[in-house]
């Protein structure tokens, strides 16, 4: 126990490793699996595009703590990510919320599919009629016509 | 002295480039042959001084000439060799001038084997290319020149990233080019048949090969990164959906449905419009992707050549270019014919539906990449759209169309029999039950997701299966019958065969990787150990060595499995000298299509004063076919590129023969 007690401390003020660090562990692996869910919903915000379940920076480390704190203290994970919003604003959640803001994001995928099917739709619907032959066409034609069967 | 040639070289090109499309425009003009001759030749004279550009650059990179400024800023005498061969295309300039490199290639590809193409579709793709050459070359030689020299070289240079130092990525740039510049190609075909005012079965027909190239090309590109990401960056991810990877991915995307579009264009002389607008598409995302990891407007754990000012550059290139083909392309499409009917099942519309999927996923990208950017246009507010976006949105398209998959090449041209291709499929559908089933019961802890992506993978193999044995008419014709057909099938057959496959082995991989790796992290001294899956690790000493460039402490990991030696693996932690960064060398044993990754974390101090060290373990199931799958992928577009039918040859010798 001593160990761990230091190896906190250490990370505390060196932000080592990710988040599978035994050091930074909660004690309650049901606690520490639903703190590990939340994780890579989360920006680690200086660093380049990664998660906090990923990155090694110092503040990837601090917000793994606050998170796991959170779920400690019994928090759920809408109220976890609630906490963070507050604090960090919308941009620390890798999920986008499901809000007006992001009402086009969440619906285009699934709009642009319908929107092909409709056009497919009409495009079978639509049988375009075959361009009438022009005369060079319907000379060819007869010319053909008359030859024998190769 | 070597790089001033080169410098001569590069301004030699970008004049070509300038000869070539004002010779092949006025060719098709005039309808001249000696100034399409003429035109030609520029192609294939700008490619070779490109090269030669090239080779120079790559010279002061091997000779450490630090009084060039870029390998100043990007190589060290002490980096390896390949690594210095590398840096060629290590940084900015480089890669910018490997992406005009490729561009030429491509067009002298067009020169010395498009005498199949009618003459004015020939001289107009030339043209085009050759312009699309200038506005690349002139970026090149005036905004981003790689040859600059320095008034006051430096005796060593700043070094290449570590990250970088690295085989799968030294090679990885190349393929990748190759593939996105590719699309240039497919891209100049289609403002030319515009300007033609004529898409048909044949042009559809040259378009193919050109995209199945592009397209295998950055298949093993993307591949690659995805791989080196895998196993130098740490932690055993593979895709971040990062915006440099979705900029990779988009015209992947698009090329994979030109490729079955232009099928239904090359049988059936239908979907002519939207043939020509994803042609267009494929190279406006290559150039969208060279924007948007260049310029830095989108943060990314992979932007390693980032320069915000040249940023605007290549918007107003992606402008001019995008813009004038897409300007073209609304004044010309509603001319082009419609084309044949086709009935709701049918062969026809399951290429229609696949490329109405790959169009919403390719959206869907395309707005996950740019939504930060356009809400804080709007309203201020800084967003972010990250994995859990595209696992929501991306994920269930594709998955609707890996269900639909198929069925499609069993389904009959204009009007398809519903009930004999889930005939022709029961037995696939079953093999899939049977193995997602097998997945959900056996494999622990029970994963609901992972079994049906277990299933879905089996579905596709066996349905790639299923439609082979319907083309050999397995079990219905003797069997040396079968195997004559079987002997007989062409490569076209083959390629797709072994790109839907290929696929399901992706799929089987990616899902059962995800769904049930495991990790386990320990501190631990020499002598301590840790458990991870069915592995016991042993971690038994810890060696400083000293690389070319860098530092390194060595651990000796024993992992066993019961009583059984599995492997000896040899993780490395390196500090490189120049720049002081730290990297992981990630030792992986390989167990089957399975890895056990094995990483040596930081050394720390224990309360009783000795040292131990953070150990990260990850048994990741099934990983090798997350990339075996792909290159299986590439290998059917190769095979297929080797058709006969779509031999580039193949128009010279008939008109030979005629």
């Amino acid at each position: 126990m001593r160990l761990r007690a230091a190896f906190a401390a250490l990370a505390a003020v060196f932000c080592m490793g990710a988040a599978s660090d035994p050091a930074e562990r909660l004690p309650d692996p049901a606690q520490e699996a639903r703190a590990r869910a939340i994780f890579p919903q989360v920006r680690c915000m200086v660093c380049q595009n990664e998660s906090i379940d990923d990155s090694d920076a110092e503040l990837a480390h601090d917000l793994r703590r606050t998170v796991r704190d959170q779920v400690a203290a019994g928090a759920s994970e809408a109220q976890v990510k609630a906490y963070l919003t507050d604090r960090y604003g919308e941009f620390v959640l890798l999920k986008p919320a499901f809000n007006w803001g992001n009402a086009a994001l969440w619906s285009a995928p699934f709009l642009a599919a319908l929107g092909g099917l409709l056009l497919l739709r009409a495009r079978l619907r639509a049988t375009p009629p075959s361009p009438p032959l022009t005369d060079a066409e319907r000379e060819r034609l007869a010319a053909l016509s008359q030859d024998p069967p190769a | 002295m070597i790089i001033e040639i080169g410098a001569f070289a590069l301004c030699l090109a970008l004049v070509l480039s300038l000869a070539q499309t004002g010779l092949s425009g006025s060719a098709r003009l005039r309808r001249s042959q000696p100034l399409a001759a003429a035109g030609e030749g520029a192609a294939i004279a700008g490619f070779l001084a490109l090269a030669v550009a090239f080779a120079a650059l790559m010279h002061a990179f091997v000779v450490s000439d630090f009084s060039v400024a870029n390998v100043a800023a990007n190589s060290h005498t002490a980096k390896p060799l390949l690594y210095r061969v590398a840096g060629t295309w290590g940084s900015h300039e480089g890669s910018m001038l490997l992406w005009c490199l490729a561009l030429a290639g491509y067009g002298a590809g067009v020169a010395a084997f498009g005498r199949g193409l009618p003459a004015g579709l020939r001289a107009l793709t030339l043209a085009t290319q050759g312009a699309l050459g200038v506005l690349f070359l002139a970026y090149t030689v005036f905004a981003s020149n790689p040859m600059a020299r320095l008034a006051q070289p430096p005796v060593e240079g700043r070094s290449l990233n570590p990250l970088l130092q690295d085989p799968a990525l030294a090679v990885h740039p190349p393929f990748l080019y190759a593939g996105y510049v590719g699309m240039s190609v497919v891209f100049s075909l289609a403002v030319a048949a515009l300007i033609e005012g004529r898409v048909d079965a044949a042009w559809a027909r040259w378009v193919r090969p050109w995209t199945l190239a592009a397209w295998s090309m950055l298949t093993i590109g993307i591949t690659l990164g995805a791989f080196w990401a895998y196993y130098e960056l740490g932690w055993g991810g593979w895709w971040f959906w990062d915006p440099v990877e979705n900029a990779s991915f988009m015209p992947w995307l698009v090329a994979t449905a030109l490729l079955h579009s232009s099928i239904v264009t090359e049988k059936r002389g239908a979907i002519a419009g939207w043939t020509v607008f994803l042609a267009l598409a494929a190279f406006t995302f290559s150039m969208l992707g060279a924007f948007l990891v260049r310029s830095g407007v989108l943060t990314s754990v992979h932007a390693f050549a980032v320069d915000p000012t040249r940023g605007v550059l290549l918007l107003a290139i992606l402008g001019v270019a995008s813009g004038a083909a897409f300007a073209l392309f609304v004044w010309r499409a509603p001319a082009l014919t419609p084309g044949g009917v086709f009935a709701p099942i049918s062969r026809e519309s399951s290429l229609v539906l696949n490329n109405v999927l790959l169009a919403a996923a390719t959206a869907t990208v395309l707005l996950g990449t740019l939504y930060p950017l356009i809400r804080e246009a709007v309203s201020g507010e800084a967003i972010s759209v990250g994995p859990p976006y595209f696992t929501l949105t991306f994920v269930p398209l594709m998955g609707a169309l890996l269900l639909l998959l198929p069925a499609g090449p069993l389904l009959a041209w204009k009007r398809g029999d519903a009930a004999g291709v889930l005939q022709r499929l029961w037995a696939a559908a079953l093999i899939a039950l049977a193995t997602g089933l097998a997945a959900f019961a056996l494999v622990d802890p029970r994963h609901a997701f992972g079994a049906i992506g277990v299933a879905a993978g089996a579905w596709l193999i066996a349905g790639a299966g299923a439609e082979l044995a319907e083309r050999v008419r397995a079990f219905r014709v003797p069997a040396a019958e079968s195997l004559r057909r079987l002997v007989r099938l062409p490569r076209g057959a083959w390629g797709m065969t072994l790109a839907h496959a290929g696929l399901g082995v992706f799929v089987l991989g990616a899902c059962f990787e995800t769904s049930w790796k495991a990790e386990a992290a320990q501190a631990l001294p020499i002598g301590g150990s840790l458990d991870v899956g069915a592995y016991h690790l042993v971690l038994e000493d810890v060696r400083a060595v000293e690389g070319p460039n860098y530092l390194a402490e060595r651990g000796r990991i024993r992992a066993t499995r019961g009583e059984r030696l599995v492997c000896e693996a040899a993780p490395e932690r390196r500090f490189f000298l120049t720049g002081g960064q730290t990297t992981s060398e990630v030792a992986i044993c390989q167990r089957g299509a399975s890895h056990l990754y094995l990483v040596l974390g930081e050394r720390r101090a224990s309360a009783s004063g000795a040292s131990v060290w953070l150990v990260r373990a990850y048994w990741n199931p099934w990983a090798s076919l997350i990339f075996f799958g792909p290159v299986i992928m590439a290998l059917g577009g190769l095979v297929s590129l080797s058709d006969r039918r779509l031999r580039l040859a193949v128009g010279r010798r008939a008109e030979a023969a005629s």
